[in-house]
């Protein structure tokens, strides 16, 4: 393994993170709010020193990596990060217990929202555009963002692009890495800059606007009020409802868009078939919510809001679905687990990998009649090759065992059986908030250090999508035989 | 710019390193899923499997808006039909690779015409033609020529008793009365383009620009024996030594080619006009080589399909005193340890179709004030000599050579103007209209403006 080469690329990140720490510190210095000044500033400078110190030692010549570590070099800088990342809520004394920030801090990363802050309004200006900032960073990757616009032009920067982009197959869009990394990070960043500006026009304060608009960028869901965003207004409700189903849209599609090519872009199977299970969990839980609301305005928009929140795993939520129809939660649960399209900020199993399974499950069935028949599986007209169709069935078979694992693991806090799988299942497709005891209203702080740390885990195995932390946790990664 | 390579061989491969090399924007096509895998996985560029001549192919690949598309599969027709489709659909340049025999007549220019080809490549006629330059300089490990056979770079191994050894640069030249420039010299794989204090040892290679008509009395002069090279063998019956040998024949040198496969040696004994002294054995074979007293010629070119019996055939015609011996080595790593061995000049077909492409694409960029007209890599493709056409909107007209300020490690190494040939000193001026060579190590010349910064 190049070692050399790890460390190197994780100083970088590093280094990075400490230079997208002086965003919170400005709006700190803006609101003058002392405590967080001085966190800020002191996490910075460490994080600069640190990385700084990282990449000076671990000058090499040799740039050659491969695949494995691809994978070992995302795993190791999401980790460091969110170990940076926590310090600001340690030493403000805001969250003063070490796991509690760095649940936060995952949370964040991994654009789970997730969090252990009875009240949220206690943390500060600053802290909270800390808390969102984390969304929108590791919402389009941070490695996608060196390999964009920082790293110098590697040959084998793919793997790196692999191991971090969501999504069972991840090829290139143009000739160089750089370009088809930078591409996402454009429109991601314009789509956000529209969203800050439609809130702004609702009559949004500007400091709600940009937080609220980083966090549902990243498909996150970190609130800034106690009732997440139930308090904004119902027009403010709309945008957020509707920018969140676009952030969870394949970005590939606004590629193609923004070239011209609207025939390829719209003929993507896999937005067709995300739309259509849209449609159809917001028409079932609609039906279910009718009779409880007041008006149908209001049971369409909490419908829309409640599905388009669940399904891109964002997390916001403006109706405790906790008190909801069984059917209705039902719904939301395989929301949950399906997620959004391959190449979005959404986390969960993703749209195409479930079509892939569908068809693999189709394919088994005429196999199974027919045993001489030749079954090839294709998507969007194209072949998908054996080895990226048994791809995604294993990874479906690992994804179960973890969260029944995690699931199991959560027990021993001794909650109820809704409450340990909802918690698992939310925090491995980065969702956020769950059933019972992890409803839309409550937090985790009730779980015990220990069932934090199996959750962050998860949080983290869910948006790398399991392999990357597995291979760099592997001892066999890093003994030498 | 934006070039698409379809076909990913030998050459194909050897042309995308050097494109991506020269940072342009590469996409390649095989039709070979693996082999695409294998590319994407390790270089900086897009792949599409399919076949090259399908429009949904090229289509996929961006061809209506590349700059440069080259065809190098290892058919010609397939080569021909995909740049057509190409160019149709909008590619700017192509190029096709063409090694029949029957593509390369003169009257094949119709096809090309037809076809709208910016340009065709033979990698075998033109290795053949860089042995041949090779031949003619037999102790240059390297020889290029620029246009209107004007100057010449040569690539020279200082040996032991030579008398460039200890003495400055600058004492050397005012001692020879023949004008020269060594522009780049390679001491333990480090270039360092030397001043005029800089004093040579043994074991460097060193890069040299003279005037074509004086380079045989420089070599002379500088203790290089020359020996013309008059009968040449050559081992291997391949398209290489086809083009090598009606070459020599037409220049009035006896050839002599072994050939394993009796096959081979008729047809190419039907071929050609002139038949040269055919031999069908073993060239590795020791009782073969003494009885045709292989030892006795001026020059061996070992041109075999195998990497390994070029090397041994080679040091073994080295050893016994052949005076010129050239081996081709298509595998990077056998060259490498070949090459400290010291078996004399080695060739590889691909790295010279590279070299061509690399010139050509260069050619291409939109520049102000020059235009590259031509291009060599030498010393390991560390070094560069690039010859310049100077246009009337040159910044720098009539300025003389001592008042402008050069990048680095650039030298005005020689300026054609008319028909005389230059090698400047600082009262010189560069006028429009001129061809300046200009010789650089460790970066790439695009336009003359790289070179000279005020």
């Amino acid at each position: 393994m190049n070692n050399k080469m790890i460390w190197n690329i994780v100083g970088r990140v590093v280094r990075i993170e400490a230079i997208l720490l002086l965003l919170p510190l400005i709006t700190s210095i803006i609101y003058t709010e002392n405590f967080s000044v001085l966190a800020f500033l002191i996490t910075a400078v460490i994080a600069f020193i640190l990385g700084g110190l990282l990449v000076f030692f671990t000058k090499t010549s040799n740039h050659i990596i491969y695949a494995r570590e691809g994978f070992v070099i995302v795993a190791l800088a999401w980790i460091s990060m969110s170990i940076i990342g926590s310090l600001p809520f340690i030493i403000s004394g805001k969250i003063p217990s070490f796991i509690d920030a760095l649940f936060e801090t995952v949370s964040g990363f991994t654009t789970t929202g997730a969090s252990v802050v009875k009240d949220v309004t206690q943390l500060g200006y600053g802290l909270n555009l800390w808390r969102c900032f984390t969304h929108w960073i590791g919402g389009m990757g941070i490695l996608v963002f060196v390999v964009a616009f920082i790293s110098k032009t590697s040959d084998r920067s793919i793997h790196v692009l692999r191991a971090e982009m969501p999504g069972p197959i991840i090829d290139k869009i143009t000739p160089r890495s750089k370009d088809t990394a930078k591409i996402p990070y454009l429109i991601y960043s314009g789509l956000t800059i529209l969203l800050i500006v439609m809130l702004f026009l609702g009559k949004m304060p500007i400091y709600d606007s940009i937080v609220t608009a980083l966090a549902t960028a990243g498909t996150g869901g970190f609130g800034i009020y106690g009732d997440s965003v139930a308090s904004f207004s119902s027009y403010s409700q709309w945008v957020i409802a509707i920018f969140m189903l676009l952030f969870g849209v394949n970005f590939n599609v606004y590629f193609l868009i923004a070239i011209g090519k609207f025939k390829s872009a719209f003929k993507s199977a896999e937005l067709k078939v995300y739309i259509l299970i849209f449609v159809s969990a917001v028409i079932v839980v609609l039906l279910n919510i009718l009779k409880t609301c007041a008006n149908f305005e209001e049971a369409l928009r909490l419908s829309v809001f409640q599905v388009s929140s669940v399904m891109t795993t964002t997390g916001f939520s403006t109706a405790d679905y906790n008190l909801w129809s069984e059917m209705a939660k039902s719904t939301l649960l395989m929301l949950m687990i399906i997620g959004g399209s391959a190449g979005s900020s959404a986390g969960g199993l993703k749209v195409s990998r479930v079509m892939l399974l569908f068809k693999k499950i189709g394919a088994e069935f005429k196999r199974i009649i027919n045993p001489k028949r030749v079954n090839t599986i294709q998507l969007e007209g194209k072949r998908i090759d054996e080895a990226s169709v048994s791809g995604v069935t294993s990874y479906f078979a690992i994804y179960v065992v973890l969260i029944a694992i995690i699931a199991f693991l959560l027990s021993i806090d001794g909650f109820s059986f809704e409450t340990n799988l909802s918690a698992s299942i939310a925090c491995f497709n980065n969702i956020g908030p769950g059933f019972g005891a992890v409803g839309p209203i409550e937090t985790y702080a009730s779980f015990s250090p220990f069932s934090k740390i199996i959750l962050m885990i998860a949080m983290l195995l869910g948006r790398l999508e399991i392999y990357p932390l597995l291979i760099a946790l592997a001892p066999s990664t890093w003994l030498k035989k | 710019m934006d070039i698409i390579v379809a076909g990913c061989g030998k050459i194909g491969k050897s042309i995308i390193r050097s494109m991506l090399k020269e940072n342009h924007n590469v996409t390649v096509i095989d039709i070979d899923r693996n082999v695409v895998a294998s590319m994407t996985d390790t270089l900086d560029v897009l792949g599409i499997v399919g076949n090259c001549t399908s429009y949904d192919v090229l289509k996929d690949a961006g061809v209506k808006s590349a700059d440069l598309f080259i065809a190098v599969t290892g058919v010609d027709e397939l080569n021909m039909l995909s740049c057509y489709v190409a160019k149709k659909m909008g590619a700017k340049h192509t190029v096709a690779r063409t090694r029949d025999y029957e593509y390369n007549r003169k009257s094949f220019d119709f096809v090309k015409d037809q076809l709208e080809l910016s340009m065709t490549i033979n990698p075998e006629l033109m290795t053949a033609q860089f042995i041949f330059n090779l031949l003619k300089l037999p102790s240059a490990t390297n020889v290029e020529m620029f246009s209107r056979n004007s100057f010449e770079v040569l690539e020279l191994n200082v040996n032991k008793n030579s008398p460039l050894i200890g003495v400055p640069l600058l004492e050397l030249r005012k001692k020879i009365p023949v004008n020269f420039i060594v522009f780049s010299v390679l001491r333990n794989g480090e270039l360092t383009v030397p001043n005029g204090s800089f004093v040579l040892c043994e074991s460097d290679k060193i890069g040299i620009i003279a005037q074509i008509t004086q380079s045989h009395t420089l070599l002379k002069l500088l203790g290089f024996e020359q020996k013309q090279v008059k009968d040449v063998v050559l081992v291997g019956a391949s398209k290489i030594a086809y083009y090598l040998s009606s070459l020599l024949i037409k220049s009035k040198n006896s050839v002599k080619i072994i050939e394993k496969d009796r096959q081979k040696c008729e047809d190419f004994a039907t071929r050609l006009e002139n038949v040269p002294t055919i031999i069908c054995g073993d060239g590795t074979s020791h009782e073969l080589l003494r009885e045709n007293r292989i030892t006795d010629a001026s020059a061996l070119v070992a041109l075999t399909n195998s990497d390994e019996a070029n090397i041994l055939m080679s040091y073994y015609a080295n050893s016994k005193g052949v005076g010129k011996v050239i081996t081709k080595v298509n595998n990077k790593e056998l060259g490498s340890i070949s090459e400290e061995l010291g078996v004399g000049s080695q060739i590889s077909p691909k790295t010279i179709v590279a070299n061509v492409l690399v010139r050509f694409a260069r050619g291409l960029e939109n520049v102000k004030g020059s235009k590259l007209e031509t291009l060599y890599r030498l010393l390991g493709g560390k070094a560069e000599a690039v010859e310049f056409l100077i246009l009337d909107d040159f910044k720098f007209k009539d300025v003389p050579i001592k008042n402008l300020r050069f990048n680095k490690n650039t030298l005005i190494a020689g300026i054609i103007r008319d028909r005389s040939c230059i090698i400047p000193c600082g009262e010189d001026v560069i006028k429009a209209g001129d061809h300046v060579i200009i010789s650089t190590a460790g970066q790439s010349l695009y336009d003359i403006y790289d070179a000279i910064l005020k």
